[in-house]
């Protein structure tokens, strides 16, 4: 066992009795505050979901800077793209099935093509939503932002990682999608712990020679972590691999943490098609070849039920992530 | 003349009643979910499931049923109540609502549960897809009727007035839409997160009539949906005007009662309200 010492980690990864829980969006809103006290420029637009985004969080504090355009997501990243253009550092905010859901080809031309530096904020995103059931559970948002040229793509980990992303999005002259969820997870980093947008970490390093690598985006880092406990007390060496921005990928990075790896185990709470597993894939394919298995959704909607009950149905635990590892090992 | 007898009336109001009990049990039971808008339309689902639609609960697809869309899918809960009264599942089947594996999912989904027509939950699509069925109706020649219900806080959309400039271009008599007009949505009151006003004069610039009821009244909400039906050369709108949690009065026109459910202790005090209410609706005399 053998966390990194440049990437320290919450005691309570290892400690369930030190574990600390809090929702990626808690951080989105704190982040955001943050990034509104450094900045005069950056401003929030909300879709009628001001609690549940957290984007109450900065209307609170800068009533000035906090923009309502109703229920219409559509309305609300073409507005953000002409205050953009007027020098402003928007971010909107709604869910991510319905932004960048509904809006994706307003995001596309008027922020993207457009080149206007719009932070994108999908809150709710994955299965973890839970009862709302599939139609609020977005599984394919990184997929339709990160085919989108100019698009900078970031899944945190945990709520401190979300801070310190929020707060780097807004210096980040790109376009950005930021993506969080709805429940609460454990905290993984601290305050310490470095983040800068496009840098991949790895997080685990491995006791023995060709290591199976997990890599992760957004708060799978912590199914990660737990599955390469158990691997590791059952002998087998994993390294893990924490890929927060999915685009653009940190290849140096990448290649490096998986030369010589027996194979790779990408880990998201998203379809597994267009996702992290894709972009690492296309990667692989052109630099070194490497045998790969898939953690995330297979091509299925959500569905209602508590997220630990969907975790299970879609195959997204740590017992699923094992398995894959050996049938890795099998090949 | 009334379109309804006394009687009629009552009975309805009795199963309004009662339809909100079984909805506040749902969601009690779901721990998660929406109680204002539900409690609102509670009276129009009645209306519709025991009274208005031409349905049958023991054949839901039956060809020529009137088809009701309901597109502000966050209120499913009231209809899963009313259908679960009407026939088409059991009240234990309402009471799984949003559980892992139900078919009372947390928004309706057609696949899961064909009955409800489509699936919704994502705001602003349904009169579109409304208008889309009255206008292959109209093709097919076919002579049942589209009904779309649907909220203020979704006229925010711009996808909405994509499907009512539509639906006035095609001259969709065949279709009738009923808007939850009870001002409120997530973040406050209608008019001040976005100005909807005045609806009734949109509406009409879009070539649709418009009727306005009081949405608790049954026998309003009845002769409106009759009255729609002679209407030959437009699409009709009925703005519904009604009480974001009708029926318990301590959380009547509280938007903050938008998106949770009540807790235990709070249904408990809730259903007593209800009950006491529909006691107060005399049992009817005739059928
Ligand atoms: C496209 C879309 N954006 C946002 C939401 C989140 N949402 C659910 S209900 C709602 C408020 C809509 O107002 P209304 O339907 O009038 O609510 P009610 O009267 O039932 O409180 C919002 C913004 C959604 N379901 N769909
Ligand atoms: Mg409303």
């Amino acid at each position: 066992m053998a966390p990194v010492t440049s990437f320290p980690l919450h005691p309570g990864v290892l400690d369930p009795r030190q574990r600390e829980m809090a929702a990626t969006r808690d951080g989105f809103g704190r982040g955001v505050v943050e990034a509104g006290e450094r900045d005069a420029r950056v401003v929030v637009l909300c879709a009628d979901l001001a609690e549940s985004t957290r984007s109450a969080w900065f209307r609170d504090r800068f009533p000035d800077r906090y923009i309502e355009v109703g229920v219409a997501e559509q309305n609300l990243a073409a507005v953000a793209s002409g205050m953009a253009a007027e020098g402003l550092i928007p971010f909107i905010t709604s869910y991510a099935a319905f932004s960048p859901g509904r809006n994706w080809e307003q995001i596309r031309t008027t922020i993207a093509l457009n080149d206007q530096p719009v932070k994108v904020c999908g809150m709710h995103a994955g299965v973890s939503v839970g009862p709302d059931g599939a139609t609020h559970q977005a599984l394919e948002d990184i997929a339709i932002m990160r085919v989108i040229p100019n698009m900078t793509v970031v899944a945190p980990a945990d709520a401190e990682e979300a801070r310190k992303a929020t707060a780097a999005a807004a210096a980040h002259p790109t376009p950005v999608y930021l993506r969080f969820a709805r429940e609460k997870t454990p905290i993984v980093t601290l305050p310490e712990t470095p983040f800068t947008i496009g840098k991949a970490y790895v997080v685990w390093e491995a006791d023995g020679e060709h290591p199976v690598v997990l890599a992760s985006t957004g708060t799978m880092l912590f199914i990660a972590l737990e599955a390469a406990k158990a691997l590791e007390a059952s002998g087998v060496a994993v390294r893990v691999l924490h890929i927060p921005t999915v685009k653009p990928l940190d290849t140096a990075t990448i290649l490096d943490a998986t030369r010589g790896a027996r194979g790779v185990v990408s880990l998201e709470e998203h379809q597994v098609a267009g996702g992290l597993g894709s972009a690492l894939a296309e990667l692989f394919v052109q630099h070194q070849l490497l045998p790969m298995r898939f953690v995330g959704v297979q091509d299925r909607f959500g569905q209602s039920g508590k997220p630990d009950e969907l975790f299970q149905e879609y195959h997204l635990t740590p017992r699923d992530v094992i398995e894959a590892v050996q049938a890795l090992l099998a090949e | 003349m009334p379109y309804l007898t006394d009687g009629q009336r009552l009975r309805l109001e009795r199963i309004a009643a009662e339809v909100r009990i079984l909805l506040i049990e749902m969601l009690v039971a779901a721990g998660s979910g929406h109680t204002a808008g539900p409690l609102g339309m509670a009276d129009i689902f009645t209306a519709f499931y025991f009274h208005i639609l031409r349905h049958n609960p023991k054949d839901p697809l039956w060809e020529d049923r009137d088809r009701l869309i309901l597109s502000n899918g966050h209120i499913v809960p009231v209809r899963y109540a009313a259908m679960a009264l009407a026939g088409y599942f059991s009240r234990e089947e309402a009471l799984t609502l949003r559980q892992f594996g139900s078919r009372m999912q947390g928004h309706p989904e057609r696949t899961v549960l064909p009955a409800v027509e489509t699936t919704s939950g994502p705001l602003g699509e349904g009169l579109s897809q409304a208008a889309g069925m009255a206008l292959a109706a109209r093709i097919q020649g076919k002579r049942h009727r589209i009904y779309c219900i649907t909220s203020d806080g979704e006229h925010d959309a711009g996808n909405t007035w994509e499907a009512v400039m539509f639906a006035g271009k095609y001259r969709l008599s065949n279709l009738t839409a009923i808007m939850d007009r009870n001002n409120i949505q997530i973040n406050g009151m209608t008019e001040d997160v976005m100005p909807l006003e005045p609806l009734r004069e949109k509406y009409e610039a879009f070539n649709w009539h418009v009727l306005e009821i009081d949405g608790h009244n049954m026998e309003e909400i009845v002769a409106a949906v009759e009255h729609a039906k002679a209407i030959y050369e437009k699409p009709t709108m009925i703005i519904a005007h009604t009480i974001p949690g009708r029926g318990v009065p301590e959380i009547e026109f509280d938007y903050r009662w938008h998106g949770k459910p009540p807790s235990r202790e709070e249904a408990e005090r809730f259903l007593r309200q209800l009950r006491t209410l529909a006691d107060v609706v005399e049992a009817p005399q005739h059928e």
